[in-house]
């Protein structure tokens, strides 16, 4: 399937990129962060969340086709 | 008569300025049913950090999930206080040091509820909301702001 997978702040330093569309086999959100770590090696030493459809979720949930994103730690106000 | 508006982004370029909040209070005197307001107001601070001074804060945010979030939170806040409304901003891009980068504003008609309420929306904000800091050295350096 497609996903658009979005990164930022300093996981978007580590990817040189916003966002990017992969065509993932991929099952579960655990299996797309290590096709994830392989493409950005840097990506397993930062700390970060990951959203599916603008929900957090954990690493054993399924991929739905809906967008991920990488969010580090937030740091808002 | 509580103005529950539908998602609206909280969002804003760059500072937020006295003369916005100013306002923002004036705009509620027509609101006679209001006894109590409080209102919390984040600044950048010029930390200083091995030597090297914050001069100022680049915002960015998840803004789909960061305006989802702000929902949920107001939901939250009018389901379990008695607030006649409330209204929440945050900056985006830059804020220098000693600016405005938050700006939440809930109002009451009896003034308990207003201190209550306003401290489980900050924290809120800053638990739950997808917002990112950078802060800016003087010397264009950089590093990512984590809040504690």
């Amino acid at each position: 399937m497609l996903i658009t997978i979005k990164y930022f702040g300093q996981i978007a330093e580590v990817t040189q990129k916003d966002e990017e569309q992969l065509e993932v086999s991929e099952n579960t959100v655990s299996e797309l962060l290590s096709l994830l770590n392989s493409k950005y090696s840097d990506l397993k030493n930062k700390d970060f969340q990951i959203a599916q459809h603008q929900e957090l979720v954990a690493l054993d949930t399924e991929l739905t086709g809906a967008e991920i994103a990488l969010l580090p730690p937030f740091s808002g106000g | 008569m509580k103005d529950k508006k539908p998602m609206k982004s909280v969002f804003k370029e760059g500072a937020i300025t006295s003369e916005f909040i100013g306002n923002s209070i004036y705009k509620h005197q027509t609101k006679t049913n209001i006894g109590a307001h409080n209102i919390f107001l984040g600044q950048v601070r010029a930390d200083e950090i091995d030597g090297k001074t914050v001069a100022a804060i680049e915002y960015t945010a998840y803004e789909d999930m960061a305006n989802q979030k702000f929902h949920e939170i107001r939901e939250s806040a009018f389901e379990n206080f008695d607030l006649t409304c409330m209204h929440i901003y945050h900056s985006l891009g830059t804020v220098k040091a000693g600016e405005i980068c938050l700006f939440v504003f809930v109002s009451s008609p009896r003034r308990k509820v207003v201190f209550e309420a306003l401290e489980f929306i900050v924290e809120a904000i800053k638990a739950d909301v997808p917002v990112f800091g950078k802060e800016i050295f003087e010397d264009e350096s950089h590093q990512w702001k984590v809040n504690s």
